[in-house]
């Protein structure tokens, strides 16, 4: 990451207009019913890892939201004439700002497990990504590295500023490399896959792993350059109009080539993005089904367009927070897990109320955040160790880079791997026609 | 006039128009808010997302049970004192007979001795919730001005229920009078505080469940 800019957009005092702006400008229903509904019972504060693992009071999620909740009171809510005239809100300043930058991108990966057990269903995540909004538009998105990366990712489409041509290169490179044909920017295709910038830089086998699976099931498929990188990092940093430029690029290149199915990566945020999200932004229904790789893998397996062989092995699976919780696609990795004939073995509170690895929701781009995404992810260590299971999988390329590096620094024995590449690398032989 | 009859006369008026007009203008105030059209293909119908919401409002009541070892103390104690609140509330023979008096419906009372039971818990479990928000780090932190308040008013109307069934500390007249005004603060500060989860508590669960139940996750 040495190669990222410093971010000219992080000011030296944060724009307190901007923030109250950013805070309250998407406020509907939904959230002003979350944001009216607190009865400050504090359960949420057991259900979130960086709590439960530090004890320290300041981490319970809704006290997180703690100035967007304010903000919305004083500015818009039913009373805000009381809240003001009594001063019974206080006005934001640049202090509270920053006070409340690291409660709101360090200490939280947008997991949702306060959203799961919130007895009034508040959608704590959800008032997460609104509040990092107003962060994000005070400058105050941590500048090493998330910030940084998301104002790459605005200004060029990809984080990394990875161009059109330099991705083309590198897909012919791969397909080389691993064998595999790739289908690039073809003028029609009925499946358009995606990437993520982490596999880019550190699993580039996974994008050989799609070619061969899309290749395997024998549609018409196609990468498009103009429209790639769906790793949205500007979702998790707040920037609203980063994250539409992010999917807009997307749903024009799979619309542009008539696509039916637009495949998102082994990543979790950039598919609730695109799967919930990106619809709304566009502003109407998406004229393509958006489904994640292991969804389509599970689909094709059912339906027998993707054949794999059984093999012999005992492993795990991490559910990635974005996907089950999140995303409602508990079932298809386990799909995928039967066919392939794996002895499963489940991880305590494994699918919808599973823990985050702990570098979900931008936390691990942010440096400083170490300490506490190294406590985070104590927590999936001692489940993974105690399921006894010599292999942890996963459909996430945060989360499996998040297990990697703290399983390393572990000294761990337990591999890490890639859901998708394990069935690229098991795929029966087609019989012959 | 006295203070009793002020209380039965213009002080229920005065309480039943602000709560009825204050719950009003909150609902609304939330409710009417721009609606965001959610364009994302569901993964469930209308009727499934519908019954989702529906289903939640009771589910989220029990925490999953992955939960209960950290949190089950303070919700079998707040479970202690709302159903005492509830046995008080619907099985004392007084308070049937005024619901009697207003909706025209009425049901068999709960023995005398019941709900002085269930009134000493339901005070005994109020006192412990004040005392656990009070040392609990998290709560601690949490706790607004709000927090208290309601404590209070929801406090007052138990307590002088108590001394009213016994009637030792004043006369039948004077203690039914502090009672009544108690209710009736209780009614005016409910549309403006955290009382109001009354309301909001199943319109929060029912949306999270519709939500959720669109994108076939977890409610």
């Amino acid at each position: 990451m040495n190669d990222i800019a410093p971010a000219p957009f992080q000011k030296a005092a944060p724009d307190v207009s901007k923030a109250l702006r950013g805070f309250i400008a998407d406020v509907g229903p939904t959230v002003a019913l979350s944001l009216e509904s607190c009865v400050h019972c504090g359960q949420c504060a057991e259900a979130c890892q960086f709590y439960v693992q530090t004890g320290d009071p300041r981490y319970t999620p809704i006290h997180k939201i703690e100035l967007f909740k304010q903000t919305y009171n004083r500015e818009m809510g039913p009373f805000s004439f009381a809240y003001k005239f009594f001063g019974l809100a206080p006005k934001l300043t640049q202090e509270t700002l920053t006070e409340w930058q690291d409660l709101v991108y360090d200490s939280c990966n947008m997991c949702g497990r306060c959203s799961l057990i919130c007895p009034m269903g508040i959608d704590i995540a959800d008032l997460v990504e609104q509040t990092r909004h107003g962060m994000y538009e005070a400058g105050l998105a941590p500048s090493d590295f998330l910030g940084a990366l998301a104002e790459k990712e605005h200004a060029t489409g990809s984080p990394f500023g990875l161009t059109s041509e330099k991705f083309r290169d590198l897909l012919h490179e791969i397909g080389a490399t691993h064998g595999v044909t790739m289908h690039v920017d073809e003028p029609t295709a009925e499946i358009v896959p995606t990437i993520s910038s982490i596999d880019v830089k550190t699993y580039p086998g996974s994008m050989a792993a799609i070619a061969k699976i899309l290749n395997h099931i024998g549609k018409p498929w196609s990468f498009r350059t103009d429209g790639f990188d769906a790793d949205n990092v500007s979702l998790t940093a707040g920037d609203r109009a980063g994250q539409a430029a992010i999917t807009q690029a997307i749903v024009s290149a799979v619309t542009a080539c008539g696509a039916k199915i637009l495949v998102m990566p082994e990543c979790g945020h950039s598919f609730t993005e695109m799967r919930w999200e990106a619809a709304n932004a566009h502003g109407k229904d998406l004229p393509f089904r958006v489904l994640q790789i292991t969804e389509l893998v599970a689909e094709s397996i059912q339906s027998g367009a993707i054949r794999v062989n059984k093999i012999s092995q005992t492993a795990t699976y991490h559910d990635a927070c974005q996907l089950s919780r999140r995303g409602g696609a508990t079932a298809a990795p386990r799909v995928i897990l039967a066919a392939l004939g794996v002895d499963v073995r489940e991880l305590e509170d494994a699918g919808d109320a599973n823990w985050c690895c702990g570098g979900g929701g931008g936390v691990a781009l942010i440096k400083r955040a170490q300490p506490l995404r190294d406590a985070a992810f104590a927590i999936k260590k001692k489940q993974i160790e105690a399921s006894g299971a010599a292999i942890v999988y996963t459909s996430c390329s945060g989360c499996r880079q998040t297990l990697d590096h703290g399983g390393k620094a572990a000294g761990w024995n337990t591999s890490v791997g890639s859901l998708l590449e394990l069935v690229a690398d098991n795929l029966a032989a087609r019989a012959a026609a | 006039m006295t203070l009793l009859s002020f209380a039965r006369g213009p002080g229920m008026q005065v309480a039943t128009l602000i709560l009825i007009a204050g719950m009003f203008w909150r609902l609304s105030g939330i409710l009417l808010l721009r609606r965001r059209v959610a364009h994302a293909a569901a993964r469930n119908p209308f009727a499934v997302r519908l019954l989702g919401g529906a289903v939640t409002i009771f589910t989220r009541a029990i925490p999953r049970r992955t939960f209960w070892p950290r949190v089950g103390a303070g919700v079998v104690l707040n479970y202690v004192f709302h159903i005492g609140l509830f046995i008080v509330l619907f099985g004392g023979a007084p308070h049937i007979l005024i619901i009697h008096e207003i909706f025209g419906v009425a049901w068999p009372d709960l023995p005398k001795g019941v709900i002085v039971v269930a009134s000493g818990i339901t005070l005994a479990a109020l006192i412990l919730l004040l005392v656990r928000r009070l040392c609990h780090p998290v709560l601690k932190m949490l706790s607004k001005p709000d927090d208290y308040i309601s404590w209070l008013i929801v406090f007052m109307p138990i307590f002088t229920g108590i001394l009213l069934s016994g009637e030792t500390v004043a006369g039948y007249g004077a203690l039914l009078a502090w009672h009544i005004l108690s209710i009736e603060a209780l009614m005016i500060w409910l549309p403006f505080g955290k009382l109001m989860h009354v309301a909001l508590v199943f319109a929060g669960r029912g949306m999270l469940g519709y939500n959720f139940s669109r994108k076939g996750a977890a409610t």
